[in-house]
């Protein structure tokens, strides 16, 4: 039984948000060309968790979306593999069979995605069940209702049953930032979640607006950095949602280079979650070995 | 000089940056003549002198050296402009011009962009995001006051001057330029100008601009040289009022060669800005606000935040935030869309610089600056930081003027103010806390004519900017900027 306690959230800074919206907008105008940008459009597509979770998903539907995840654009050689698939629970044994003899991981969303809204013990079986299933990875919702109320000590106390749940697989925190209406919030959440056990912390579901975005992002790695100072632990970090262009994803990782550096640039402690996000670098790719742009029909859609 | 790395996170990545220059073309001409009377004239002495591309110490032209003679020649002009053409007309008319000299500058944002790196050194980005757009702003803004001066002064009528002399700095020089000549005309006065010795070529594409504009001859006039061309300006008879930007040193020069005259003057002088941090304030945006407050310019700026005051609890939560912050700050060719920190204006200013890292050194303070690497040719500082500094040492009450900021410890607001107060400049400060009571009740007892909470170095035509004690006195920008270029009945 590990002996970690809720910490005093009283003490989690406060933000400003004009600040934080400057400091995007200096990162954004970094100028990344020829051989930085073809490293960062490989890196990036090195992070992306390939991401379906559809009311409408099938055995069929995440078939096809891991034969994308073997196969991104064979036209190009020396492509990375991303770095995860992500489903719904009942679809994770078909994702591993899939991707067998791949180094492709299996994420699930799980604890009653997107909305939280389910008893502990639901949350823990959903869990369970994934991983039972074969999830190398958990991606969890926090209860946004408790946390707004301020009920933290109940939203702790979940984020660690779900990682005592998630045994070997290791646990994202999705905060889902969208609703909790304040950066100050954002870090709280983020404090909170990164004491309680999480391995990374996540932005968002991707099911509500506005998912990821770069303020909110640049605001949980702060947290995650004082975190490291504080405590010596790397959490990782995923921003989910709203990420569709390679020069958004770009400049994610501008962000992240400036304020995490070396260590967390990788796939163990970064990732993005898109589903669109990589025909559009692949299509960069193509470009910088070209020098001209194809149609998008070029790339397959699965 | 020290120079180490600190705390465990690693900003040497795999992953550099690859070289990200600004192409746009630019026109600089070999040689540049005085623009007097709406014409490029030679000297009448035939004398010119260099100006040189600080980040690799090249040759970029050359421009006329203005004696006595020329300085009278464009006095004259600008008085014969003045009586016979610019005061009678109508005032929308001034409007007009001003408002077509904004457009063309937006028009030229680039090469302007591109020739103020060259020139000065700072770094395109800077140039092109700051200095290019506030220069055009500050025309658009003032073209808005040229018929709207009955309503500036309830009450009162407000009437030209005549000859406006300006003198401007080279940290600035087109922005410099457009504090000083939008408000002059768009009150009815003209103008002789003196740009920097070592940044003149932005005012000489202004003077191309005022030409293409078609500005009546003789409204404004540009004259090039160096100190005793300022010298020039200052002691013509023929002018009714002198602006000057530059050192207080300077500054008292001029107030003393004034003091016997009836000219109207307003001097903007130097600064050492208290930028203090409270440990309520949001570290994270603070620590963005003190490099902006610092590093923006290459800490050339009057209002730059010299001194770091931060209140003691937060301490070391600061300098380990800003140190890790500094990792990431790239000084190389100001032409980089990358470069965040460009060359030291001139062999001079660099010198200045080291001289003081000396003498902070010597005084028991703690030098510390990142390992970056640095252009081998050119005038190039890295972003350094004094810590353990105090009152009594030189590099906390002497202004620097390059990258280097003070570092000192505060327990109470009241010992806050205190030090912040305790200078003979008195031009800018800033406030960092999360507590609107405080902003309120900190910022009213500063002594300082510019104060900034939680930001730094925000400027905008409509705002107000000048200094209490030396760092001058006159206010530019905003309605209060009209106030120095009329006379009021």
């Amino acid at each position: 039984m590990s002996t970690i306690a809720l910490p005093d959230l009283t003490r989690s800074p406060t933000i400003d948000q004009i600040g934080v919206e400057e400091r995007v907008e200096r990162l954004q105008k970094r100028s990344i060309k020829k051989s930085a940008k073809v490293h960062a459009l490989k890196l990036a597509l090195s992070m992306i968790d390939l991401t379906t979770l559809e009311g409408a998903d099938s055995p069929g539907k995440v078939r096809q979306l891991c034969s994308k995840a073997k196969h991104l654009h064979d036209a190009l050689p020396d492509l990375p593999h991303v770095a995860a698939v992500c489903v719904y629970p009942t679809l994770v044994r078909i994702a591993k069979e899939a991707l067998i003899g791949t180094h492709v991981k299996v994420a699930a969303v799980a604890t009653g995605f997107p909305s939280g809204q389910y008893p502990r013990e639901t949350k823990i079986a959903d869990t369970r069940f994934a991983v039972a299933e074969g999830a190398d990875e958990i991606d969890m919702v926090i209860s946004r209702g408790h946390f707004l109320a301020g009920d933290y000590a109940f939203v702790f106390d979940e984020i660690a049953a779900i990682k005592e749940a998630s045994g070997a697989a290791h646990l994202k925190v999705i905060l889902e930032t969208g609703e909790l209406g304040t950066l100050d919030s954002v870090r709280r959440a983020s404090d909170l979640a990164m004491h309680a056990g999480a391995d990374f912390i996540k932005t968002s579901t991707g099911k509500v607006t506005p998912a990821a975005t770069q303020p909110v992002t640049l605001v949980m790695l702060e947290a995650i950095r004082d975190f490291y100072y504080a405590t010596g632990k790397k959490i990782g970090m995923k921003p989910a949602g709203g990420i569709s262009t390679a020069k958004t994803a770009l400049q994610y990782l501008v962000m992240l280079r400036e304020t995490l550096g070396q260590d967390w640039l990788t796939p163990d402690l970064y990732r993005i979650g898109a589903s669109r996000l990589a025909n559009d670098i692949l299509m960069q790719l193509a470009k910088e070995k070209s020098g001209v742009y194809q149609s998008l029909d070029y790339f397959s859609k699965d | 000089m020290e120079m180490t790395t600190t705390g465990r996170i690693n900003f040497g990545t795999d992953w550099t940056y690859a070289p990200a220059p600004e192409t746009a073309k630019v026109a600089i001409a070999s040689r540049y003549d005085l623009f007097i009377n709406g014409k490029f004239v030679p000297p009448v002495k035939g004398k010119y002198f260099d100006t040189f591309n600080p980040a690799n110490e090249k040759r970029l032209s050359q421009v006329g050296d203005a004696g006595a003679e020329d300085v009278d020649k464009a006095v004259k002009a600008a008085r014969n402009a003045y009586e016979k053409t610019w005061f009678k007309m109508a005032p929308a008319e001034r409007g007009k011009y001003i408002y077509r000299i904004a457009r063309i500058l937006q028009e030229r944002a680039r090469e302007f962009a591109v020739v103020e790196s060259m020139d000065g050194g700072k770094p395109i980005r800077e140039s092109r995001d700051v200095d290019i757009p506030l220069a055009a702003a500050h025309f658009f803004y003032y073209a808005g006051w040229a018929d709207k001066l009955d309503y500036a002064f309830p009450g009162r009528t407000a009437r030209s001057l005549g000859v406006a002399g300006q003198i401007i700095p080279w940290n600035f020089p087109l922005l410099m330029a457009a504090w000083k000549i939008a408000p002059a005309l768009a009150c009815g006065n003209t103008v002789v100008l003196k740009p920097a010795e070592t940044t003149p070529l932005t005012a000489m594409k202004l003077a191309e601009v005022i030409r293409d504009a078609d500005l009546p001859p003789g409204v404004v006039n540009i004259v090039t040289g160096a100190g005793e061309t300022g010298a020039a300006i200052v002691n013509h008879p023929g002018i009714d009022k002198i602006a000057f930007t530059g050192s207080t040193e300077v500054g008292k020069i001029i107030q003393r060669a004034l003091s016997a005259s009836k000219k109207k003057f307003t001097l903007e002088l130097g600064g050492k800005a208290a930028n203090i941090i409270f440990d309520d304030a949001t570290i994270d945006q603070a620590v963005e606000g003190i490099i902006n407050g610092i590093f923006f310019n290459q800490g050339h700026v009057c209002c730059a935040g010299s001194r770091l005051l931060v209140q003691e609890g937060v301490y070391e939560t600061v300098i380990r935030k800003l140190q890790d912050r500094m990792q990431t700050l790239i000084v190389g060719d100001p032409l980089d869309k990358n470069t965040d920190i460009g060359a030291i204006n001139s062999k001079v200013q660099l010198d200045k610089i080291h001289q003081y890292l000396k003498i902070g050194q010597e005084e028991g303070a703690q030098l510390w600056q990142t390992g970056c690497e640095i252009p081998s040719t050119g005038y190039f500082c890295r972003p350094s930081l004094f810590l353990n500094a105090s009152q009594s040492h030189r590099i906390t009450q002497e202004e620097i003027f390059g990258p280097v900021v003070a570092i000192q410890t505060f327990r109470t607001p009241a010992e806050a103010i205190e030090k912040a107060n305790n200078t003979p400049y008195g031009l800018s400060g800033g406030v960092w806390t999360d507590k609107g009571s405080k902003i309120f009740k900190i910022t009213t007892k500063l002594r300082a004519g510019v104060i900034w909470a939680n930001t730094y170095n925000k400027f905008d035509p409509s705002s107000p900017f000048g200094g209490y004690k030396e760092s001058g006195v006159g206010r530019e920008g905003g309605l209060h900027g009209l106030a120095p270029y009329v006379q009021l009945n």
